[in-house]
């Protein structure tokens, strides 16, 4: 029981909000705001606390202290997003929906908590697809609006097709092996054409889940026309469980071609850094900008998967978690300023440093931590990353790596320049942000800020990350 | 508390104390108390130094401080000083000290000015103290970023521009140094014990020449953007030019000592054989920003523009001299660092002073400042003398031990290089007269030009303290000569070694 405790955990706050939600009546629908996050706050902070590990129903469902980690990371953005998308929530267009956001997003933390933990091909399957297709329900959230129904649309479909291929590198596992269990197939694996093939499906399907180029091309519509709270979630947790289980997934069912994977992540690396933060330039709207940013932030990470060692793992970990507060930050800040304002174009930006100072000063917080500047937490993770690329002597990916975190800067400083540097005719006004969201942003600065200084942090992932290489 | 942590603790703590000024005022008040406890600081650890010296204390470094801060990575802070170190952190105390008071009149956003100021020089600081390359390389950053706002926020002309390329450029060249500081970790332990970022641990390893030749020009090029190598010094004329007047005063006058500093006890200490094989091709590049800096000034009519392609010239010299791989050239290059670093902050200081009576800098449009403001005018004389290196200033002193050092090398390439490097003495002498000349001679063109007050008080304080630091190193070159040198003593010994 105690093993699966995350899942049980949401679950059982799910099946509460789900009746609660029921039994209210409609002109009190709001109130289910705070009791939603206080309970999951309440989950957060259980999860934290150190519980047996191991494995359920014959090896279907297996967890450990670094995936229980995992887990707590994704609680704690989860966490951030849900405080942050309140005052979006209490708006009017919105009411009558605001059950639906929580128990949508918890149903599919659920799906991704299981995928995580998934120790056979079925769960994983299962799991990823209870994380992804309630997603385009909330992608298509203002269902009237044309963008928001072709985010829904393009999620659905690009979610299909992923799946169908990743299925069809499945089954061919299957084929070969005979078995669907991680560690069944680590052992029968012996590298036939076929496998390699299988694997050549299987990646690309996850491709498709973190957009590393060439599958990346459904994002930036999706995210655009999503809410920017569904946007952040896509960008921040989705994108981080897909990497978790793909390192899980690499580092053990296909250990024996690591060589073989290790190019294509080396080539996709490269073209998902470069052509992310070459389109990222050009965006004008911050969703977008975020979107093709955050495209080029799975190139990085790819980066820390090659390394394929202990040093790589928890720094991908790592990354992860300084990436959700950072990019979360981000996200807030756009959040609020597109919530009462309704302005969601970085040239509406200028000037906002003269009238909205703390508002400024955070989104430059976690621009710099995206770009890496120290001394926030960013620049630890992407220094970090690049050790682990050079630790396999991979020079030239660390010098590609390199000269993408200048044009990374480039963009990022464009939207600093707006906001500090720019005057503007009509900037936006001065406003009073609400307490969630001060709350919300309060957590990601302190994220951004504390997570670098604090090796205890590195340090405690890295105790957990062995033997799974 | 340790002595060297202070250095970038008494900048946070005067950040801190920023944040709760009410007006202009009191910022001013609560920087320049923070600033000149940074004075008295290095004061007292010029005083500790050489006392722990005449005491006898050979160690390497001094007042080393080493705490573990990842230790799965081997990474520490871990800070330490030698001679080099003390004399630069000298340098820095003086020039953010004569900085604050230079930009008294900084009105718009005036908090947000001396907070990034400072915090700017806790980076400079923390880097002329490290002796750990993750820490001295997260300095290095710290120092660079803040530059983006100051120029782009309170900067003149087109400030957006420089502020970018300036940003991007040097954060290029952090990228370069990037790569070069994992080279360095990786081969830092070839018997396969922990690597180690520490600088006198991987000083004590031979690291294999094809290896140094991999990544020497990495770290050699990285730094060097910082101080202006050719052909990536196009940062510095638009940077400095657009800089608000503090700014160019701490960027020229110690940033880019950083990039010398840095291709010195990195590049070169530590990758010895790469940089004895390659040094030919760089010394070509010093010698071209040497004469390109030098001529380039010559064309200029934007008071800044020139002192910005001077430093081009002076710290180019600077990069010049390192790679003579002897004492006295390495003793002059620190020198002309210290030296140049004080000098042109003086002439950014005054540049920005005439600026903001005459609201024009360019030469054609101003004559006669001498009757007007005698004092400012005085003091960029000084200024002008003591960079055409007129005995008696630090300039002299400096480009003299250069010279001398370079031309101990008795084959043609060095003669050569060494000759085209000294004609560019002749070139600044050119420029700087030929500005006093312009700018403070003759008939006063433009009328209102009478009404014209001369220095107040605050900044007879800021350029007197850095006229003050010129004449002390002009007059008495000796101490702080032998400061140097009890530092390059090591230095130089592992160089020594290599060469033959």
């Amino acid at each position: 029981m105690l093993i699966m405790r995350h899942e049980l955990l949401l679950v059982i706050i799910t099946v509460i909000l789900l009746l609660v939600e029921i039994f209210l009546p409609d002109n009190r629908k709001h109130t289910i705001i705070l009791p939603s996050i206080l309970l999951f706050f309440i989950v957060t902070v259980l999860g934290f606390i150190p519980g047996p590990t191991g494995e359920l129903f014959g090896g279907m469902y297996a967890t450990t202290p670094l995936i229980l980690t995992m887990k707590n990371i994704l609680n704690l953005g989860v966490l951030i997003i849900f405080i942050q998308s309140v005052n979006w929530l209490k708006k009017i267009e919105n009411k009558g929906k605001i059950g639906e956001y929580y128990l949508i997003l918890l149903s599919t933390l659920i799906g991704m908590d299981y995928m995580i933990s998934s120790g056979d091909f079925l769960m994983f399957y299962l799991g990823l697809e209870l994380a992804t297709i309630p997603l385009a329900t909330l992608a298509a959230w203002e269902r009237f609006k044309e963008k928001s129904a072709e985010a829904g649309v393009k999620l659905i479909f690009t979610s299909a097709l992923s799946s169908g291929i990743l299925l069809y590198g499945i089954s061919m596992i299957y084929g070969t092996t005979g078995s669907v269990y991680f560690r069944e197939v680590m052992g029968a694996f012996n590298a036939t054409p076929l496998q390699v093939l299988a694997f050549i499906f299987f990646f690309a399907g996850m491709a498709f889940k973190i957009a590393i180029v060439p599958f990346h091309l459904w994002i930036a519509d999706v995210y655009e026309g999503s809410p920017i709270n569904i946007t952040s979630y896509l960008s921040v947790i989705s994108k981080g469980a897909a990497v978790f289980i793909l390192m899980i997934i690499l580092y053990t069912v296909f250990y024996k071609i690591a060589l073989l994977w290790r190019d294509v992540l080396y080539v996709t690396s490269i073209l998902t850094m470069t052509i992310g933060n070459l389109f990222a330039i050009r965006q004008r709207n911050i969703k977008r900008f975020l979107a093709f940013s955050s495209i080029a932030q799975a190139g990085f990470i790819l980066l820390g998967l090659i390394g394929q060692s202990q040093l790589g793992m928890t720094t991908v970990i790592y990354f992860v978690l300084v990436y959700i507060f950072s990019n979360l930050g981000a996200f807030g800040v756009a959040g609020i300023i597109s919530n009462v304002t309704g302005k969601e174009s970085i040239d509406d930006y200028d000037g906002l440093y003269r009238t909205n100072p703390l508002l400024s000063l955070t989104m430059m917080l976690a621009l710099f931590s995206l770009a890496g500047i120290p001394p926030v937490a960013g620049f630890f993770g992407k220094f970090f990353l690049f050790t682990a690329a050079a630790q396999k002597g991979l020079y030239l990916l660390v010098i590609i790596g390199v000269l993408n975190t200048i044009i990374s800067l480039y963009y990022y400083l464009l939207v600093v320049k707006a906001m500090f540097l720019n005057t503007s005719d009509q900037p936006i006004a001065y406003f009073r942000s609400d307490a969630y969201s001060r709350i919300g942003l309060l957590m990601c600065v302190a994220g951004i800020v504390i997570i670098g200084f604090a090796s205890p942090v590195y340090e405690f992932i890295l105790s957990l990350s062995h033997g799974l290489y | 508390m340790d002595n060297l942590t202070l250095f970038i603790i008494i900048p946070l703590l005067t950040i801190f104390g920023i944040l709760f000024c009410r007006d202009h005022k009191q910022v001013k008040i609560v920087s320049a108390i923070g600033m000149s406890l940074q004075l008295i600081n290095a004061g007292i650890l010029i005083t500790m130094f050489l006392l722990q010296r005449a005491a006898g204390n050979t160690d390497m470094m001094l007042f080393v401080k080493d705490v573990v801060w990842y230790p799965s990575l081997n990474i520490h802070y871990f800070v330490g000083v030698d001679g080099i170190s003390v004399a630069m952190i000298g340098l820095t105390s003086i020039v953010i000290f004569a900085g604050i008071f230079a930009s008294w009149e900084v009105k718009d956003l005036s908090k947000e000015f001396f907070i990034s100021l400072i915090f700017l020089s806790s980076g400079v600081f923390g880097f002329f103290i490290s002796l750990d390359l993750f820490t001295l390389f997260l300095f290095y950053e710290v120092a660079v970023i803040p530059m983006y706002l100051l120029i782009g926020i309170w900067g003149t002309g087109p400030r957006h521009y420089s502020a970018m390329k300036l940003t991007l450029m040097l954060m290029g060249g952090s990228a370069l140094i990037l790569v070069g500081l994992l080279g360095l970790y990786f081969h830092s332990n070839p018997s396969g014990g922990p690597l180690t970022f520490s600088i006198p641990a991987i000083s004590l390893v031979h690291i294999p020449p094809d290896v140094q030749r991999f990544f020497f020009p990495f770290l050699f090029v990285g730094f060097g953007v910082l101080g202006a190598l050719f052909p990536f010094h196009t940062w510095s004329p638009d940077g400095h030019a657009s800089a608000p007047t503090a700014v160019s005063m701490l960027h020229a006058g110690v940033l880019m000592k950083l990039g010398g500093y840095g291709c010195f006890r990195v590049a070169v200490f530590l990758l010895p054989d790469a940089a004895h094989q390659l040094a030919w091709i760089f010394i070509i590049l010093t010698t071209i920003s040497v004469i390109y800096g030098a001529f380039g000034a010559i064309w200029q009519k934007d008071l800044k523009y020139i002192n910005a392609y001077s430093s081009v010239s002076h710290c180019g010299l600077v990069l010049f001299a390192i790679l003579m791989f002897n004492k006295t050239a390495m003793n002059g290059a620190i020198l002309q660092m210290i030296s140049h670093g004080i000098m042109t902050a003086l002439f950014f200081a005054l540049i920005g002073m005439i600026y903001g009576r005459t609201h024009t800098r360019y030469i054609n449009e101003m004559g006669g400042l001498m009757k007007v403001m005698p004092f400012l005018a005085v003091c960029y004389v000084i200024a002008g003398l003591a960079s055409l290196g007129l005995p008696g200033f630090s300039g002299f002193v400096a480009e003299m031990t250069i010279f001398v050092g370079a031309f101990q090398h008795n084959d043609v390439f060095h003669r050569v290089v060494t000759v085209i490097a000294v004609s560019s003495i002749v070139v600044t002498a050119v420029y700087i007269l030929r500005v006093v000349g312009m700018l403070l001679l003759g008939r006063i063109k433009n009328d209102h030009y009478l009404e014209i007050t001369d220095a107040k008080w605050y900044e007879k304080l800021s350029t007197g303290v850095l006229i003050f630091s010129i004449t002390a190193i002009g007059l008495a070159p000796l101490w702080l000569s032998e400061l140097i040198n009890n530092g390059l003593g090591p230095i130089i010994d592992r160089l020594l070694v290599v060469a033959h």
